[in-house]
């Protein structure tokens, strides 16, 4: 398993989460698990990600996740988990 | 497993409040490169230094991609040039030619700026480390990217007084012969007294002769989160205020210490410190003096302010060296007045002085640091401020440094713009009266005691 972390943030609208999600599907990213909320108006959801089964790299994905979040309206943003388990575990 | 929270935390710091690891420096040891002719010398030193830190911009872009976090510099230091050159130099000239090889390894890089360009002159000067010094003037005029620095003096050797008074006088000519630039020059040269052999900063990082053959070091940064952290304790007493800085600074560290660990491995160079000095930029929100002043000071320089700033350099190092197997460098808070805005401000609004900079300076890491003062300043007094600089490293068994700027041509009342990282700054006032004697008087001072500390 190799974890990332994809975080969600933007103006509500309907589709946010099936457009994030299709495009994980049609790259073989598997969703491990989502949390999602909206904050003073605002759509936020996180979600981890288990991408060993893709073909792409890392910066690829990036790449096209922030290209599908400016189509959406939303920033979309990709992290290795570590950065997470290291700041916030000892 | 991880939560919404946290994440939304970590963000929330490196997209509003500057968070990034602020550079990642590849050490390169060049004493194998030493032979007596010039031109083979500088061609072992482009072969090495091209193709130990070949990938070292590529793996800084990959890594801030992996993780989202802005790597700022990436940097390279090397041994200190008046040893590597010390058996094929016989000119100024000589030297100049390697600062050039340095500068053009540099640029093919990408690199931002290449430190080492350096004589460690503690004690005594060598006849090749006095050539090297006298042609900082002329290397750092003919190159853009090559910093260069001098110790000279530790609490071991107490201070070489004949290199002090040196020093002055390369600081000023530096500022002539690059006054076209505002004296630019001398933004790229420190003088040290105690000077790490591990240091990720420029303009004083160099690679000490007690390092490995390449050794990867970062220096993490983010005074604007400290700065957030320290308003979450608002109204709070001290021990709460050190708590909220101590659990930050080990978030912040954790961070670098993951990049340094990253880099060393896709580097296949082995991994040697993190530096924990909070480092400002000139960006808003990216300031010590803001730290400092949401303390509870209305401006940096006001009484107070030395006992908050080795709160925040104290607190910094603690949480820090947690989160760190290895700390070195500086690792403390730098107060660069022209890279950070709030203390800008505070020497426009009058609250901040060189004398009490001069204070602060003994309870936090380095020195008086990128200070702009007028370009009549004679040479003696500069040497001046450098001896009172490095006596309190000497005494204080601590860092300290001098990066001033007498700004050719400019005064009191004027500002001087450096651009970019450098950041612009208000002309200081100098104290007028004279140090000539003082300084004229060459030799030694002896190393202090270590006892009776009062």
């Amino acid at each position: 398993m190799k974890k990332a972390i994809i975080t969600v943030v933007g103006k509500d609208q309907v589709g946010i989460i099936a457009k994030v999600c299709t495009f994980l599907a049609d790259t073989q990213i598997n969703i491990l698990d989502i949390s999602q909320t909206i904050l003073q108006g605002y759509f936020n959801m996180m979600m981890i990600v288990d991408i060993k089964d893709t073909v792409n790299d890392f910066a690829t994905i990036s790449d096209e996740l922030e290209k599908l979040g400016k189509d959406i309206g939303v920033n979309i943003k990709l992290q290795h988990e570590d950065i997470f388990n290291k700041m916030h575990r000892i | 497993m991880i939560n919404l929270f946290e994440v939304a935390e970590t963000n929330k710091m490196i997209e509003q409040e500057n968070l990034d690891v602020r550079t990642i420096t590849i050490g390169i040891g060049l004493l194998d490169c030493i032979d007596n002719n010039i031109d083979v010398l500088c061609e072992n030193i482009y072969q090495k230094v091209t193709k130990t830190a070949k990938n070292l911009v590529e793996t800084g872009e990959n890594i801030e991609k992996k993780y989202g976090i802005p790597i700022v510099n990436k940097r390279i230091s090397v041994t200190p040039i008046a040893f590597v050159g010390a058996s094929a130099c016989q000119t100024k000239e000589d030297f100049v030619k390697i600062a050039k090889t340095l500068d053009r390894c540099a640029n093919e890089l990408g690199v931002n700026f290449i430190g080492g360009y350096s004589a460690i002159v503690s004690k005594g000067m060598t006849k090749a480390e006095r050539l090297l010094i006298e042609s900082i003037p002329q290397a750092l005029k003919e190159t853009q990217l090559v910093c260069s620095s001098v110790n000279v003096g530790s609490t071991k050797t107490g201070l070489n007084m004949d290199a002090v008074q040196l020093v002055g006088k390369i600081v000023k000519e530096t500022a002539e012969l690059t006054k076209e630039n505002d004296s630019i020059g001398c933004a790229k040269f420190v003088v040290f007294c105690n000077a790490p052999d591990d240091n990720p900063f420029m303009a004083g990082a160099f690679h000490g002769v007690s390092e490995a053959d390449a050794i990867i070091n970062v220096g993490v940064s983010g005074p604007g989160v400290v700065r957030n952290a320290i308003k979450s304790a608002k109204g709070k007493d001290f021990g709460e205020l050190c708590e909220t800085i101590k659990k930050t600074a080990f978030k912040i560290t954790r961070v670098g210490q993951l990049v340094a660990r990253e880099a060393s491995a896709a580097l296949n160079i082995p991994f040697g410190i993190i530096d924990l000095s909070l480092a400002p930029t000139p960006a808003v929100g990216d300031s010590i003096a803001d730290c400092l002043q949401e303390m509870g000071l209305e401006r940096v320089g006001a009484p107070g302010t030395t006992a908050a700033l080795a709160i925040l350099n104290d607190q910094v190092k603690k949480g820090g060296v947690m989160a760190s197997s290895y700390v070195g460098g500086l690792s403390g808070a730098f107060i660069p007045v022209s890279e950070d805005q709030g203390m800008i401000d505070a020497v426009e609004a009058g609250a901040l002085t060189l004398e009490k900079l001069e204070a602060m300076t003994c309870v936090c890491s380095v020195g008086l640091d990128m200070i702009a003062i007028p370009g009549k300043t004679s040479a003696s007094t500069i040497s001046g401020i450098i001896a009172d600089e490095m006596a309190i490293g000497m005494i204080n068994q601590k860092t300290t440094a001098v990066r001033i700027i007498p700004v050719i041509g400019k005064d009191v009342g004027e500002t001087v713009e450096f651009g970019g990282l450098l950041g612009y700054a208000p002309i200081m006032p100098v104290n007028h009266f004279s140090c000539d004697e003082f300084i004229n008087r060459g030799g030694r001072i002896p190393a202090p005691i270590h006892s009776f500390k009062n």
